[in-house]
């Protein structure tokens, strides 16, 4: 792991009428780091994701990614510098095919510029690079699956489907809203190495998770947020022995059990 | 009784030849297939003027390629980018004040007029539209639907531009076959085009924006930019209609931000069948004829009007093309359950 913080997050602090989603929120991530992210339903993890990629203007703080300031700039300016998100709730192109999809992040600025030739090319080109992306993340390249409208996907194809957006634009850092959710056992068993492929490229990665278990095989170091606030920060087996993140998140004095 | 016993059962035809991207043209069926139907379109629109050859009824057909126009903009920006637009009104007016105006003060000819007019109307239309960008749904479409009123209440308010009376003597065309010809081909390669724009890599961009335009967001392009480009091309429809018709009735005046402009496209798709961008034009072609045919009911024209509209949407909401469409592409028959 190298030295630099990629990524920066100073007093982030985001209210939605009376209620404080965010408040005073700061952390760093490493570069090359996987960085996980838990706390219970409601304590403001999703808002910091979308906080951080722009999609919600924060009211206070501020967001340092290669130590440039990116705070409330629009999220595809966001997007075109390299930190990309997947969306808890699934948004692909319901109406295209799998690997048309992909075709609309690689017209991004970013994607032309770093794919070469192969991402603005003649005509065809994008959609040959958008089959190899999907390949790469898991969609068998012979089979029928590619070509499916996304509409006829089941979760599991969906969920790496938002990865491959992410991918198409060639990201430094990917924040993942909890691509484990909804997901059997056995698809979250070959999500896991993907996940760790990733981390191997060099990529950057935040992600949201309820599924402790695989998160902790995959993330270094945990943050734990309550009520918008930042209860602790540290590997994952030290938060798991904190009595607040006990008390907080999981109501249980047995924390190790769920690890 | 044993209704739920039996259902329809549909079966794709002729799959190769209809598969994005592969073209298996193997037999001359096949190619057949494929090109029939649209060189019974395009032949059939260029015979049009030699069928009704009467003057009043060259004129309908060029009012019809109009109202085309608006309404292939109508579909693309509703079903491709997601903008519900009543702004045809407002295209058409700007478009033709701005031809009137080019050829009246600045003595510009017809064939420099017209093209100007639709780059230059597009242009305006794109930027007043602007701010309404981030709308969607019915909230863009008050908007749209604001500019027309506005615009020609303050021509008639401020006296401006002719005031009520308009801009006489706007230059003709130099005969009927040029007038008519002129306005089939550029329907024909609006429709064509605008059919292969939308399955191109920006096109794909635009229905990303329809289907989910936070994800377009988040794949790094501003949405917009592109909802912009999405207005500048049907507004440029809109504004060469507009122009058009100052050059055929010489004149521009407030009339041409009538509402009809705007909600004749709309019927004109639900009837043809919205998203198939041909079906906009085959509801043009029924609706704009059928109501001047219906002058001879007098007053009584607007009431069986609705009702013919009223009945088509009851009954066969779905439109002609997507109908046709589908019995063109599939087989049907019962199976029992």
């Amino acid at each position: 792991m190298s030295e630099e913080a990629i990524l920066q997050v100073f007093n982030v602090c985001k209210a939605f009428g009376g209620v404080q989603a965010l408040l005073d929120v700061s952390f760093s991530v490493q570069e090359g780091e996987v960085f996980g992210i838990i706390g219970p339903n409601g304590s403001g993890k999703t808002t910091l994701i979308n906080c951080i990629t722009g999609f919600i203007k924060m009211n206070s703080g501020k967001v340092l990614y290669k130590g440039k300031e990116i705070s409330n700039r629009p999220p595809n300016q966001i997007a075109n510098l390299g930190v990309t998100r997947t969306f808890q709730i699934m948004r692909p192109y319901y109406s295209l095919p799998a690997y048309k999809n992909l075709v609309i992040p690689l017209l991004s600025p970013r994607a032309r510029r770093t794919g070469g030739w192969r991402g603005g090319g003649k005509l065809g080109d994008r959609e040959t690079v958008s089959i190899d992306i999907l390949e790469e993340i898991g969609f068998e390249r012979d089979s029928f699956v590619p070509y499916k409208l996304a509409s006829s996907l089941p979760t599991g194809y969906l969920k790496r489907l938002e990865l491959a957006r992410c991918l198409a634009l060639r990201p430094d850092v990917i924040l993942c809203d909890e691509v484990f959710s909804g997901l059997s056992m056995s698809e979250i068993a070959s999500m896991v190495p993907l996940i760790e492929k990733l981390q191997m490229d060099g990529i950057t990665l935040i992600m949201i998770e309820h599924r402790l278990r695989e998160l902790f095989r995959v993330a270094s170091r945990i943050m734990v947020l309550n009520f918008g606030q930042k209860l602790t920060e540290g590997i994952p087996e030290e938060v798991m022995q904190d009595e607040r993140v006990k008390e907080a998140y999981l109501g249980s004095e047995k924390a190790s059990d769920y690890i | 009784m044993n209704l739920q016993e039996r259902r329809k059962e549909r079966i794709d035809r002729g799959i190769k030849v209809r598969t994005e991207g592969i073209y298996a043209v193997s037999s001359w069926q096949e190619v057949t297939y494929l090109v029939l139907p649209r060189l019974v379109l395009i032949i059939g629109i260029l015979l049009l003027p030699f069928l009704m050859p009467s003057l009043y009824w060259n004129k309908v057909i060029t009012i019809v390629g109009i109202y085309v126009l608006l309404a292939l903009g109508f579909d693309f920006l509703a079903h491709f980018v997601g903008l519900v637009s009543l702004g045809g009104a407002f295209f058409i007016g700007v478009g033709g004040y701005t031809a009137a105006i080019l050829n009246k003060s600045l003595g510009l000819p017809l064939a420099v007029t017209i093209p100007m007019a639709t780059l230059g109307g597009a242009m305006i239309c794109t930027l007043l539209l602007l701010p309404a960008l981030p709308l969607r749904g019915v909230y863009f479409a008050i908007v749209t639907l604001m500019y027309p009123l506005a615009l020609s209440r303050i021509i008639e308010a401020l006296n401006i531009l002719g005031g009520t009376d308009g801009i006489l003597g706007v230059a003709s065309f130099p005969n009927r076959w040029v007038e008519q010809y002129l306005i089939l081909l550029i329907v024909i390669f609006a429709l064509f085009g605008l059919r292969r724009l939308v399955n191109e890599d920006i096109g794909l961009v635009f229905r990303g924006v329809k289907d989910n335009d936070q994800a377009v967001r988040a794949s790094g392009l501003s949405i917009t930019l592109y909802k912009a480009i999405g207005v500048f091309i049907a507004s440029g429809l809109g504004s060469l209609g507009g122009a058009y018709l100052s050059h055929i009735y010489n004149w521009a005046g407030i009339s041409q931000f009538a509402l009809d402009f705007s909600v004749i496209p709309i019927a004109a798709t639900v009837i043809g069948g919205g998203g198939t961008l041909v079906g906009p034009l085959l509801g043009c072609f029924i609706l704009v004829p059928l109501s001047e045919f219906l002058r001879a009911f007098g007053t009584l024209r607007i009431v069986i009007y609705a009702v013919i509209l009223m009945v088509f949407i009851m009954f066969r909401s779905e439109g002609i093309m997507v109908y046709a469409q589908r019995k063109y592409h599939q087989f049907e028959r019962w199976v029992k359950v």
